[in-house]
């Protein structure tokens, strides 16, 4: 007996495909926010003085951070500002209930600080389809690749997602 | 801040100075305002248990961030982070301890750099790790 997949070939048409780019703004505020919810202690993150003595532009974003989409100026209506958010979903697929599987960032050597205004590319590529505990549950991988305002690449987050 | 770290004071084996959290609920607001994650099962009790959970749980990516931080404290000023990851297995509750902790894995250079690989985790006071992953930072030479 075959059991039907939860994968349509219209879903895998989206496998690679970029996304619209979005413009991520960084600025001070959210890294400082971002950095006392997490309780970071160094002043890299808080205080620009210090940041610039340090070597730095201004002050830094702290791993993890690259800038939320829930605060680009596109998307005001958007009340959930993660990774998942910046790719699109497949067509025709069915999200009950969406988990948060496991996140990856990549950094390239250049800093990215209050100021930039990063330039997000995502895109899904993956999705596999398993039988788990809770049922069917469709696993989505997708990256996003930020490129800094000279083109830079900077950051790669790449992010796993539970559907089912 | 630490001392700064150096490629050669590093070895297999080697753990890294844990970071130990313990979250409040309203650190979990501040983090769902600070990350943009508004999902009601971190903050709002009757939502979280009508998802059928406990209640409250803390945010993946807040752990994903506690790791970062563990790492960014550890490298010091010279130091930076190449690539961290982390996988959400098991769920952490606010006034818990969560044990952010790393293990040197493996040390090589490459193009002039100095490349250090290392398990990460988050784990829970009985010790089962809620959120393994893997890291890779680049550490200065004393040479």
């Amino acid at each position: 007996m075959t059991e039907e997949s939860l994968i349509t070939d219209e879903m895998r048409t989206v496998i690679g495909k970029e996304a619209e780019p979005l413009i991520v703004e960084v600025d001070k505020t959210a890294i400082r926010w971002f950095a006392r919810a997490v309780g970071h202690t160094d002043l890299v993150f808080y205080d620009e003085a210090y940041a610039k003595s340090k070597g730095h532009r201004s002050i830094i974003c702290p791993p993890g951070f690259l800038g939320h989409a829930i605060y680009t100026p596109q998307n005001p209506t958007t009340i959930i500002g993660n990774s998942v958010k910046r790719t699109p979903m497949p067509p025709g697929i069915k999200v009950t209930r969406l988990l948060n599987g496991g996140t990856e960032f990549e950094y390239y050597g250049e800093d990215i600080c209050a100021g930039d205004v990063l330039k997000s590319v995502g895109k899904i590529t993956d999705l596999r389809e398993r039988t788990g505990s809770l049922g069917k549950m469709l696993i989505m991988q997708s990256e996003s690749n930020f490129y800094n305002q000279e083109g830079k690449l900077v950051a790669t987050e790449r992010g796993t997602g539970i559907i089912y | 801040m630490a001392d700064q770290v150096y490629y050669e004071d590093v070895n297999v084996g080697d753990e890294i100075p844990k970071l130990v959290k313990n979250c409040t609920t309203q650190q979990l607001v501040m983090w769902a305002a600070g990350s943009g994650d508004m999902y009601q099962i971190h903050y709002d009790k009757d939502f979280a248990v009508g998802n059928g959970l406990p209640g409250v749980i803390v945010h993946g990516a807040l752990k994903n961030a506690f790791l970062g931080q563990l790492l960014h404290d550890w490298l010091g000023e010279k130091g930076q982070i190449k690539k961290y990851n982390c996988q959400y297995r098991g769920m952490d509750v606010p006034g818990q301890d969560i044990t952010c902790r790393g293990v040197v894995t493996g040390k090589r250079q490459e193009d002039g750099k100095n490349f250090v690989d290392l398990d990460i985790w988050t784990e829970k006071p009985d010790g089962e790790k809620t959120s393994p992953g893997k890291a890779t930072v680049i550490l200065p030479s004393r040479g």
